[in-house]
Parts: C-alpha cells; structure tokens; sequence
C-alpha cells in the first residue's frame, strides 16, 4: 500500500506483524485438520475402561474392517463434496455393483444367479458397473446440467431397485472365488480390505493436496467460474469426479461382499446418511471447497469407534439405530466446538 | 502520441435483436489510463466481453499493438494480451492467495506433484515485484475487496498482460481506499501498464484518467482528453441531454419538529460516544471513511446491531437493541448497507419485496390478500418511479437503480417516521443517483425524519447538517453549505484541531 495517501485510521499494518499474524492464522487452518483427534484418543480412554478388550487388536482390526468398506463411500463422498456437487446414489452403487457381479457369474439354481460369465470376471464387472454408473450421473449432471443432488437421489432409487429386480430381494450366495477373496485375505495379519481402504485414503490424500487435478477439484467447488477463467477444464473435472467417486463405492461394495461371502439385496441400503454425517464431521463443507481427506478419515473412525465403544459396553441392539443418530449429533456438535467454525 | 495498444475498428454486436454495440471505435495508448463511461445498458460490458475475448463481434476488428486479436478459444493467448478485474470476484476464496495466483499452473516436480515451496515463492516474488502487500499463505476468503482487486491485478500482470480492464473497481470501496488504488494505478502506469477503467463517478475520471469514451445506447458517443472535457458535457454526453448534478437543498434548515431520534453516548464495537437528535424533516449525514464506524452507528439505530452501551429513543420509545422488528415498530425504516445482500430477494416479484415490511397489512383472514399487495407495490412503484412493466416482475431484473428504489419502497412501505439510508446510491448511474437523492428530500418534506450514512458528497448535500465522524467519534458538525474540500479533509482525519 501507498503511503502517501493512508491516514492513522486505516494505515496498513507493518509486513513483518502481518506475516507474523497470518503464520499463526495458517498454523491454526492446518490444526483443523487434527480437531478429531482429541476426541478420537478420548474416546479411545473412555473405550478402554468400559471394556478391557477395546484396545486389543482384534478389536482394533474389527473396527478398522467394518470401518473400511463404508469408509470407501466416505472417501468417494468428499472428492463429489470438495468439488460442490453431492451424490446420494453411492450406497445404492455400493450394493448394485457387487450384486450385478454376483447375478451374472454365480450358478443358477439355490443361488438364483444367471452363471453367464465365469467367476474370474467377477472383480472387474463390479468395477465396471461402478464406472458406468458414474459416467451416467456425469451425463446427467454435467453434460445436460440437471440438479445433482435430485439426479442422484433418483439414481438411488433405481439403482437400488435394480438390485431388487435381479435378486428377487433375496441374498446371492456361493459367491465366486475372487470376490471372497478381498474381504478373507490378510497381509502382515491385517485384512487386504484394511490395507485398501488405509492407501485408498494415503493416495487421494496426495492427489488432493500435491496435483494439479485434486486442486482443481477446490477451485470448482470454491468458484467454478474463477476455475474456469484460470483455465481449468470444469466439466471434465466433475466428470473425473463422480466416475472415480462410483469407482470407490464399487470397490467398497466387494469388500464388504467378500467379508460376508454374500450380497444382500440391502446391502448399503441407509449408510449415505452415516457418510454425509461422517464427511461434516470431518470438516468437509457441503458448499464444496473445503475439506481435506485426512479430515473425513477421522470423521468415519470416530464414529464407528463410538459405536464400537456402545457395543462393548453391552448396549441391546434394538438400540443402536437410535444411539446412532444420538452420536452423529453429538459429533457434530463436538467438531462445531473444536473447530470453532459454522458448519456448512 | 505512444503506440496504440489495443484497437477496436467499427465493432457490432447484437444479441437477438437487442443491437448492444454498434460500430464502435475505440483506440486506447500505451501507458494511458482511458476511461469507459455511460450509463447502464450503454454497451460498456459487451465491449468490455468482446476486449477480453470472451465474446466475438458480429463485425468490426480488435487488434492488440497493431496485431490481430487471437481466436476466441486460445485462453492463454488472450491472457497474454489483457485481463479483467471484475466487480464479481474471480478468486476462489477457499484456497490461499498463492494458490488463486498460480492456480492450474502451480510448479510441479517429478510424477506431477506440486512443489508448494516453489508455489510459494513465486507467489511472494510477484506479489513483492509489484508490491502488493499481501501474505501469500492467507486463505484468499480473508482478503477484502482492496486486496482483492490488487491480487488479482498482479495475477493478470503475471501471464504478461500489460493492458487491464477495471470494471468499477471504486464501487465497494471507501474513500481512503480509492485513493490507495488510485495511487497504485499510477504507480503501475509508471511501469508501463495501461488501464481501461470503467466507473460511475465522473469525479474519478478527472482524478485519475488520461483519456475518456463515452457510450450510449450501444453508440460511441465521444473520446477526448480528460482535460478538455467539462463534467456537464459528460454527464450531457452520457444521458443525451443536459443536465446538471443536484446542488443543495434550497430551503432553510427547519429545527422546529419534534426530535423522532435521540442517541445518547451510544458506544459500539467500531464508534464511541455518539449523541445526536434528528427531528422530523430534517435530513441528518453521517459522513466518515470505510473504518469511520458511520455504518456500524447506522445498523445499531436500525436494529441490525446491539450497542454496548448508550440509548437510542425512537419518538419517544426505547426499541430494544439490536431487534430489528422492534426497530420497525417504533418506525425505523432502513435502506441497508449492500442491497444484493440485505436489500432484496432477487426471485421474488417487486410487489413481494416492496411489502415484506408489512404483512400484517396486506392479509386477510391470515392468507396474504394478492390485490392488496399488488395495490400497495402499484402505489409505491409510481411514488418512486421504477422502470417495471407491473409489480409482479422479479427484482433480479431491474436496474441497479431501480432496484436500490425497490429497497427504499421496502422501508417506505411501512410509512416509517425515521429513515435509515446506509451508501443508498453506492453503484448506481447518474440519473438512478439523482433520481434517488430527489425521492429522499421528498420523503424528508413529508415530515420523515431522515439518516443518511455515506461517503458520498452528492449523497451528503442533500443533508442539512452533516456530522462527520473518524475513528469512531463525531469529530465536526457542518451545517448546509460546507465546501467540499472542508467536509473530505474532515473525513480523512486531515485536520483535526478541534478535536
């Protein structure tokens, strides 16, 4: 600034205080990232004087595996999310997938699939679904601008409709090799579902933060003409988005598929609402823009340590629907304080 | 004369069959600071759409330093050649200002990954190159809009652009920081950048441009040095017939009404012991800076902000602090700071916004009574004159002017007996200006009391006592008919012997 022209009143402050006051501002902007974390080794203490087991490593794993499948849509969830759109169909994506790889390959009969293709291919259809079903909310959503968050609250229904259709509403079995594969195998005496999720979450987490592809999904969902006018190719972005986002929802889909050895006509049916709460808690703004993959990991761990916690303090499961809800409002409320932003 | 660094030769451009330019000329040199002028719907931002190369023209050349315009779709080519800074701000106010500033051409090391560091210092590089006094690790959301357009200024300076385009870059900004700016325009001039500056306030074409386009109705109308043009033959230009701006209140200053406002030793977060009486039909100004408190000390007397201490007695009642429906009750009506934000609803009709402040008015049997409100937005639509075809048209598509109008029939429509009228001719043209300044000294001959914060001499005129404040205290009280200079110096804390 000139100082020719300021006066006493609006003189600009020295460089050196300013610098030293913004140094502090980011310090604080990248401690936000780590607001879980207090609340995550709480609960962790908490955990372990209800119940001496907790801090096992059976327990510890148990968690991490019924926290990795889900945990897949949460990931998927916060790349549509940064980029300010929304996609509801991912829990429908996330039983559909794996079904469809079910029905095609498994042999009719008990297990009422069409035995079409051999078991082998099983993996790469249930991708391959995933793929396809985002390129059709990208269709939808990008290419012919309808409101994402209808679009894909219809995809939902279909989505989950057709895995009705195909099942009959009943549970596919005897599922092939391959698909039970993922959710059995350990490395190192750690699930391969775990060590999926873990670099699932480790790769996005550079992609967000160290290329150009993952800033450009901030810069759309932080102001999608300024984006624009830097040069970025928006749509593509958001198409890349939200094809990626199924893809991971597909992949979650046959973990939790190959730990069950079975896939339900229900499977993913209601976890959107766990996802999006997990997300906000995380500090991933619905506004698109804001939010960092670290952050939704912790969001996800949190909550299901919490609902770990319940269980072994003996809690009925009727309930736990209840209790779930309870926690998620007590989380965000736990994240509102300290964060010490407004959610949105 | 310097080289020419943009020409535009007989440029036409027309969108359905509205005609927005028609053969249009323009020549700007290297170095200049050239001012774009004309009243809303003028043609100035489709020639501003069509110099960025946003749009093409239907017919007609642009040329930068003697060479053709690039195609339409080569971005990086016209990024080259100029830039635009925008009222709307094109900055994405999640990321840091070092990461808008290199945003889809950060430095990248092996396999793609960004190297922050080397983001960073070269955003801190040119942010000192041109000294912009910005930390580059800010998030860009902190930044206001001074800061703001000189981020953008050294983004646009970056690609190699040496010719920008400042869209009414004054328009959210104080008076201390127009002179910031104007000094920084000068100072980049210097280093050879040339500006096309479009604004509202012929005031600022004297002060700072070379050279000024005048346009009207899609027409060039005039281009000549500043220096040998008068202000009447712009304003004449720009409207295509002469006017004059409004001069002072020609009538004596009435103390004989009844005081409807009496702040005592009101105290706030950003003023301090502010007492003053308005009484019914005098027009009170509340001068001051951006940092002055004049705004803060205007939302508090509307309900919009709670003192920390002091009273504030509406005609004789006490609302309580910072309600704004109590506010109303005791008859404060307010035209608030930002009309996009506060003013109005821009989907909803203009009879809609015009009676949001009365519906127990406008209901019958508690459903909303369709022909009564259509009445009451019809009465006020003629008592103020605003351009509609009929009350039941969205404000989003009025003028800036007309709908700064919708916002006072809003505070109007509830017959108030004190207005509040916070920056009401902030970005709109010189007729809308007038036209405005004209309907509050009406509304003050009926009787209404009237507060009126701003920075605007125009504005101030119409006041008449004027109280100027700095720093957040009531440092000089001016009667009708103080000179300009006196009340700005006032303003700008310059003199302060009374103090």
């Amino acid at each position: 600034m000139s100082d020719t022209t300021t006066t006493a009143a609006s003189a600009p402050v020295a460089p050196g205080a300013e610098t030293a006051a913004t140094r502090r501002r980011v310090a604080i902007a990248r401690m936000r990232d780590l607001v879980l974390i207090p609340p995550i080794i709480a609960i962790a203490v908490i955990g372990q004087l209800v119940n001496p087991v907790f801090l096992t490593s059976d327990n510890i794993i148990n968690v991490l595996q019924t926290m990795s499948e889900i945990g897949m849509i949460v990931l998927a969830e916060t790349i549509v999310l940064v980029a300010g759109k929304m996609d509801l169909s991912l829990e429908s994506t996330f039983g559909l997938a794996p079904g469809l790889a079910a029905w095609l390959t498994v042999e009719p009969g008990l297990a009422h699939g069409l035995g079409l293709l051999p078991g082998s291919l099983s993996v790469p259809i249930a991708l391959l679904a995933g793929v396809v079903i985002g390129l059709v909310n990208g269709l939808l959503i990008v290419r012919f601008r309808l409101n994402g968050f209808i679009v894909t609250l219809g995809m939902l229904i279909v989505l989950r409709g057709l895995l009705t259709g195909i099942s009959g509403g009943q549970t596919f079995f005897n599922l092939p090799q391959s698909m039970i594969w993922i959710g059995t195998t350990s490395w190192l005496g750690v699930p391969v579902s775990i060590w999926i999720c873990l670099a699932s979450f480790a790769a996005a987490g550079v992609v967000f933060g160290y290329t150009r592809g993952g800033r450009a999904l901030y810069a759309v969902g932080g102001n999608i003409d300024a984006a624009r006018a830097a040069g970025i190719r928006t749509d593509r972005v958001l198409w890349t988005g939200l094809v990626v986002a199924s893809l991971l929802a597909a992949l979650g889909g046959l973990m939790l598929s190959g730990r069950l050895a079975s896939v339900a006509a229900a499977q993913g049916n209601g976890a959107i609402f766990t996802v999006f709460a997990a997300a906000v808690i995380g500090g991933v703004s619905l506004n698109g823009g804001r939010g960092t993959v670290f952050g939704a990991f912790t969001g996800i761990l949190l909550l299901y340590m919490i609902q770990n916690v319940l269980t072994l303090a003996g809690v009925p499961a009727q309930w736990i629907g209840a209790l779930n809800g309870g926690i998620i409002l007590v989380a965000l409320m736990i994240s509102r304080i300290t964060s010490g932003r407004a959610q949105d | 004369m310097t080289s020419p660094v943009v020409t535009v030769g007989s440029v036409s451009k027309r969108y359905g069959s509205t005609v927005a330019l028609d053969g249009v000329s323009l020549t700007i040199h290297s170095g200049q600071t050239h001012a774009l002028i004309g009243r809303n719907g003028a043609g100035k931002s489709t020639l501003v759409a069509i110099l960025t190369g946003l749009q093409s023209p239907e017919s007609g050349t642009v040329a930068f330093g003697g060479r053709p315009a690039p195609p339409l779709g080569d971005r990086d080519a016209w990024r080259r050649e100029v830039a635009c800074v925008y009222q709307k701000s094109t900055i994405i106010p999640t990321l840091t200002v070092a990461e808008n500033l290199f945003l889809n051409r950060q430095d990248r090391g092996a396999g793609g990954v960004i190297r922050w560091r080397s983001v960073r210092r070269a955003a801190r590089e040119l942010l000192s190159t041109w000294s912009v006094n910005v930390d580059a690790e800010r998030p860009a959301g902190d930044l206001g809009v001074e800061q703001r357009q000189l981020v953008e200024i050294a983004r646009a300076l970056s690609f190699g652009a040496r010719f920008i385009v400042l869209d009414e870059p004054t328009a959210q900004l104080d008076a201390n920081a127009i002179a910031r700016l104007f000094e920084r325009i000068r100072g980049l001039q210097r280093q050879g950048v040339t500006f096309l500056f479009i604004s509202h306030h012929l005031q600022e074409v004297y002060e700072i441009c070379d050279a000024v386009t005048v346009l009207r109705d899609a027409r060039h109308v005039l281009t000549a040095p500043v220096a040998e043009v008068s202000k009447d033959r712009l304003v004449a230009a720009m409207t295509g017939d002469a006017v004059s701006l409004a001069t002072d209140r020609a009538r004596p200053p009435d103390r004989s009404g009844e005081v409807v406002l009496a702040v005592r030793e009101l105290t706030g977060a950003t003023f301090a012991d502010a007492t003053f009486e308005v009484r019914a039909g005098e027009v009170v100004g509340l001068a001051g800076g951006g940092a002055s408190g004049k705004t803060e000390l205007a939302e508090c007397v509307s309900g919009l902000r709670a003192a920390r201490s002091g009273t504030i007695e509406v005609a004789g009642t006490r609302p309580r602090p910072g309600s704004v429906p109590a506010a109303m009750r005791a008859g404060v009506g307010l035209v608030p700071q930002d009309r996009h934000h506060e003013g109005f609803v821009p989907l909803l009709s203009i009879a809609e916004n015009a009676t949001m402040t009365i519906p127990d008015r406008i209901e019958r049997y508690g459903l909303i009574d369709g022909r009564a409100q259509a009445a009451v937005a019809r009465r006020l639509i003629d008592e103020l004159s605003i351009k509609t075809p009929g009350p039941d048209l969205p404000v989003a598509g009025l003028s800036g002017g007309n709908q700064q109008k919708v916002v006072l029939a809003r505070a109007l429509a509830a017959e108030p007996r004190l207005l509040v009228l916070i920056t009401p001719t902030a970005g709109v043209d010189v007729r809308s200006k007038e036209a405005l300044l004209d309907v509050f000294d009406r509304v003050s001959r009926t009787g209404t009391a009237v507060l009126l914060a701003s920075d605007e001499l125009d504005d101030l005129r119409l006041c008449d006592r004027v109280l100027v404040l700095f720093n957040g205290r009531i440092v000089r009280e001016y009667g009708a008919g103080w000179r300009d200079g006196d009340l700005v110096s006032a303003m700008e804390g310059v003199d302060l012997d009374r103090v």
